[in-house]
């Protein structure tokens, strides 16, 4: 077990950028998720800390040990991390026990130790009576498991998810998920968890790194993700923010701040080194309502209602700014339909910090 | 990419790739280098006197223009048959279509020299077939095949099967969107053809036109069965008199006629990327296969029609070989009374030449195709997951003297191996060694093609996950790698082991006493007039091919597709 740094890393296919000085800290035992849509460089990433690709720019450290700068490069076989592949890449022509075994035979392990570790990790899984199928045989979460006890048997430093539900069906997802986590629980080690869905990192991670277009847009616990995005981007890409312009005044130390969306005061979240002036604030679904008899709201016109059992999700652009559109919760019953104007009150938001993102 | 990935090598994995790096170039590059050089500077010395007079020679220009009448007539023939029989196969609702192609494919893995002696025993006055069903020619009347036209005929028959093979693979990967677009908007069956299916086939149709011009300009086997008794000389039937007649005093001037021959095939290859670059064909949808047409009413016609092909290329030609076969002595009409396995028995038992012949011809294509696999594996390896712009350069060096006839590859390795090796000390000359490393050398590509294509179907993590549980590049490649390619492995070893086994053109020019190959033997069985014996050996060559043939089909499931020629 060891902590990752990644500092400043960057990765050129031709002309293409990669991966654009990305740096982050993972620490020893943390269960890190790498969060962003397809194309965002989350995997070059990961192939980077698995020394597939050379970077062309920054440097990797497991532990205090450097693996990869612009000179050095320690080959995948000499870094000590585990993967476990979105194909998960059994071999074939392998036995369970043999894809199992088959670190420990490298690494020069003997018998009867390497025996009985690779019945051990077989264990962990649950996978103690499928020693000798053949992994064409197993279904597709028992494969997943094989891929992790093959990636732990080894006792890697590091370990390296890539995608690894993507492949399954929504139903074994969840139960491979709970796995994941348990896992995580009994063995401590550091993992990094390569994923596109939010849900996952959400439920998985002690923190999740969100990505975008090669560059690190914002790491921090998922809670903080959701209520204090850091920019425009990971906003809308979390929790499907929406982002308005606003109106600020200054800060106070606690960090509320009282606000102007299209004429309605609000009373916001904001940093406390929020100044006063133009900003953008992000708005979640949960933070607006139907205005209260007597509450103050944005009026809006009825785009779209969507019954979703118990509640609609109502769509409605603002009044007073038709390219707005805002989208809400709205429990049963509700007698309103499209063109229809309602006034919606906003209880809380985050206001963005400012920053040089475009 | 590129750049990176190199340089994420080190040392062992290093070592591994300029090791395969330097015998690539001694296979391909050093010959071809040392064969210019001996043009330029005969006998060390530069001078422009040996290509001088072997370009104002008429003999040379005689064989030039007999080379290109017989290789572009044949050329044309291949591919009118190759590129009908591809459309009814990879187009229509033909039925028995693996047994089809199996048949039609089977002349082109043949020994050129094997069907040019079958046929010469379908034709003539001393044809044990004709004789057995009375319609032999009176005695003394030539036999047609020996001339320009006959020579054609046999090219023609010999490589439509590499028309139809480049055809058939296109017109597999061609989107059935495009043709039901045809369709949907009111084009008949022929006319989708026409207007659709032909113009778009043109690379891989191209492709198959120059495989076959260089194929045929190459071709040994059946020029000398053919034009050598017409006194009809083609360049590699040239080369091999000069050399066989006057020996290795005239190595500078075959050498200018080899170099010569190398030009020509060289010139086919790049008018064929010359007619590529200038239209753009690539697809650009990619999807499932067409649905075949149906031939409805059309269908027994033509099925009738393409086995009666079979019939007349395959069939018919070695029932007169294994006629002749059977018969006591040449010109003896065959039946019941006649038949005898006397000549079996005496290639096989009683002539030492055959004897040695077919151990020569196992070892030699065992070892080559052994050695290729070994090489192949880890040259694919780089080829295919280790890309750059040097690997691509390797991959071109080694396709190269398969590319060119096998007279320029054999002439040149004479002129490496005739004089002692420097160090060693030891000559390869006249021994069974330089026939190895010419083979080697010259079909290093049917090995490497097979493998290649295996890795293209494998998932690269399954390497990379033997690689971050710590194994190194020659462990992975051991026990991951090779279990995986096997099946592709043992492919292309088959087709180097089969190419190699029939061979001719290189070992005429190369055997030696005691060094016979089978190839070798069966011609000079026919030139000293021993027809009998000639076909009886080359009976018993075309046994071991089919045998070897049919054997794939046991494990023909787990092979990439197009890998064996002769599976559809």
């Amino acid at each position: 077990m060891a902590r990752l740094t990644i500092d400043r890393v960057s990765k050129n296919f031709g002309n293409y950028r990669a991966l654009d000085t990305v740096s982050m800290e993972v620490r020893d035992g943390e269960f890190l998720a790498v969060l962003g849509p397809s194309g965002c460089g989350k995997t070059t990433l990961l192939r980077q800390v698995a020394g597939f690709d050379q970077v062309d720019d920054g440097e990797i450290r497991i532990g205090d040990t450097v693996v990869s700068d612009t000179r050095r490069h320690v080959p995948p076989e000499h870094r000590r991390v585990g993967i476990v592949f979105q194909s998960y890449a059994l071999w074939p022509h392998m036995s369970v026990f043999d894809n199992v075994a088959y670190g420990l035979k490298v690494a020069g392990v003997k018998d009867p130790e390497r025996t009985r570790r690779v019945k051990e990790a077989l264990t962990l899984v649950g996978l103690e009576t499928f020693a000798e199928r053949r992994p064409g045989l197993l279904s597709g979460g028992q494969r997943q498991r094989v891929a992790l006890a093959r990636c732990l048997v080894t006792e890697p430093s590091l370990v390296l998810l890539d995608e690894p539900l993507a492949n399954l069906d929504v139903h074994l997802r969840a139960a491979m998920e709970d796995e994941f986590a348990r896992f995580h629980e009994r063995t401590a080690t550091t993992m990094i968890y390569i994923t596109h869905d939010q849900a996952e990192a959400m439920a998985l991670a002690d923190r999740i790194a969100v990505m975008d277009r090669g560059r690190l847009l914002q790491l921090a616990t998922p809670s903080d993700l959701f209520r204090q995005p850091a920019n425009e981007t990971v906003a809308r890409f979390i929790g499907e923010g929406m982002v308005l312009p606003v109106e600020v005044g200054a800060a106070d130390s606690e960090g509320r701040c009282q606000g102007r969306i299209q004429g309605l005061e609000v009373s916001l979240r904001a940093s406390p080194l929020q100044k006063a002036g133009h900003a953008k604030v992000c708005l979640r679904a949960r933070d607006l309502a139907i205005a209260g008899p007597g509450e103050a709201g944005l009026g809006a016109h009825i785009v779209r209602t969507v019954y979703q059992g118990g509640f609609f999700r109502l769509e409605a652009s603002l009044v007073r700014a038709p390219d707005v559109t805002v989208h809400l919760e709205v429990p049963e019953p509700f007698h309103h339909g499209p063109g229809d104007i309602v006034d919606i009150a906003v209880h809380d938001g985050w206001v963005l910090p400012a920053t040089t993102e475009s | 990419m590129s750049g990176s990935a190199a340089k994420a090598m080190r040392g062992g994995d290093l070592t591994l790739l300029w090791g395969l790096v330097v015998l690539v170039a001694i296979l391909s590059i050093l010959p071809l280098a040392r064969l210019v050089i001996e043009g330029i500077a005969p006998g060390g010395a530069v001078s422009s006197g040996v290509i001088g007079s072997v370009l104002s020679d008429p003999t040379t220009w005689t064989a030039v223009r007999n080379s290109l009448v017989t290789t572009l007539g044949g050329t044309v023939l291949a591919v009118v048959i190759g590129s009908i029989v591809a459309c009814f196969v990879a187009l229509t609702d033909m039925r028995a279509r693996n047994a089809f192609v199996f048949c039609f494919v089977l002349p082109l893995m043949i020994a050129p020299q094997v069907t040019a002696l079958a046929w010469l025993q379908v034709t003539g006055p001393s044809s044990a077939l004709l004789k057995m069903l009375g319609l032999a020619p009176p005695l003394g009347t030539r036999n047609p095949l020996y001339s320009a036209e006959g020579i054609i005929l046999l090219l023609g028959i010999q490589y439509a099967p590499l028309v139809f093979l480049t055809l058939r693979a296109g017109l597999r990967a061609l989107p059935k969107e495009l043709i039901e677009a045809g369709l949907a908007a009111g084009a008949g069956k022929l006319t989708v053809l026409r207007t659709i299916i032909l113009p778009l086939m043109t690379p891989p149709l191209v492709a198959g036109i120059a495989l076959c011009f260089v194929s045929s300009l190459g071709n040994f086997g059946i020029p000398a069965f053919l034009g050598i008794p017409a006194n009809y000389l083609v360049l590699p039937t040239l080369i091999y008199q000069r050399l066989a007649g006057l020996g290795p005093g005239v190595l500078s001037e075959v050498a200018v006629l080899s170099t010569l021959i190398g030009v020509i095939a060289m010139a086919g290859i790049i008018l064929q990327d010359v007619m590529l670059r200038r239209r753009d064909f690539r697809i650009t949808t990619t999807s499932t296969a067409a649905r075949p047409f149906e031939l409805r009413g059309w269908r027994l016609p033509s099925e009738i029609l393409l086995w009666g092909l079979v019939l007349l290329i395959l069939v018919v030609p070695l029932a007169g070989l294994l006629a002749t076969s059977l018969v006591p002595s040449y010109g003896v009409p065959l039946n019941a009374a006649t038949a005898t396995f006397e000549n079996y028995d005496y290639v096989m038992f009683d002539h030492a030449g055959s004897r040695r012949a077919f151990a020569n011809s196992f070892g030699l294509s065992a070892a080559a195709a052994l050695v290729i696999v070994v090489v192949s594996v880890p040259l694919a390896y780089f080829l295919v997951w280790r890309r750059s712009r040097m690997l691509r350069l390797l991959n071109l060096a080694a396709e190269l003297p398969y590319a060119l006839p096998g007279v320029v590859l054999a002439i040149a390795a004479i002129l490496i191996f005739l004089k002692p090796l420097p160090v060693l000390g030891i000559s390869l000359y006249n021994t069974i060694w330089i026939i190895f490393f010419c083979y080697v050398a010259r079909f290093l590509v049917l090995g490497l093609r097979p493998v290649a294509s295996g890795y293209h179907q494998l998932d690269r993590t399954l390497e990379e996950a033997a690689q971050v549980a710590g194994a190194g590049l020659i462990r992975r490649l051991v026990t991951i790698i090779l279990p995986l390619v096997a099946p592709a492995a043992t492919a292309g070893a088959l087709l180097v082991f089969l190419t190699a086994f029939n061979e001719l053109t290189v070992s005429a020019l190369l055997w030696s006493s005691g060094n016979e190959t089978l190839g070798v033997v069966v011609f000079s069985f026919e030139q000293g007039g021993d027809s009998t014996y000639a076909a009886a050996l080359a009976v018993l060559t075309v046994i071991v091919t089919l045998a070897l043939m049919l054997s794939t089909l046991l494990f023909a499931r787990k092979l990439p597709q197009g890998v064996l020629p002769w599976r559809d």
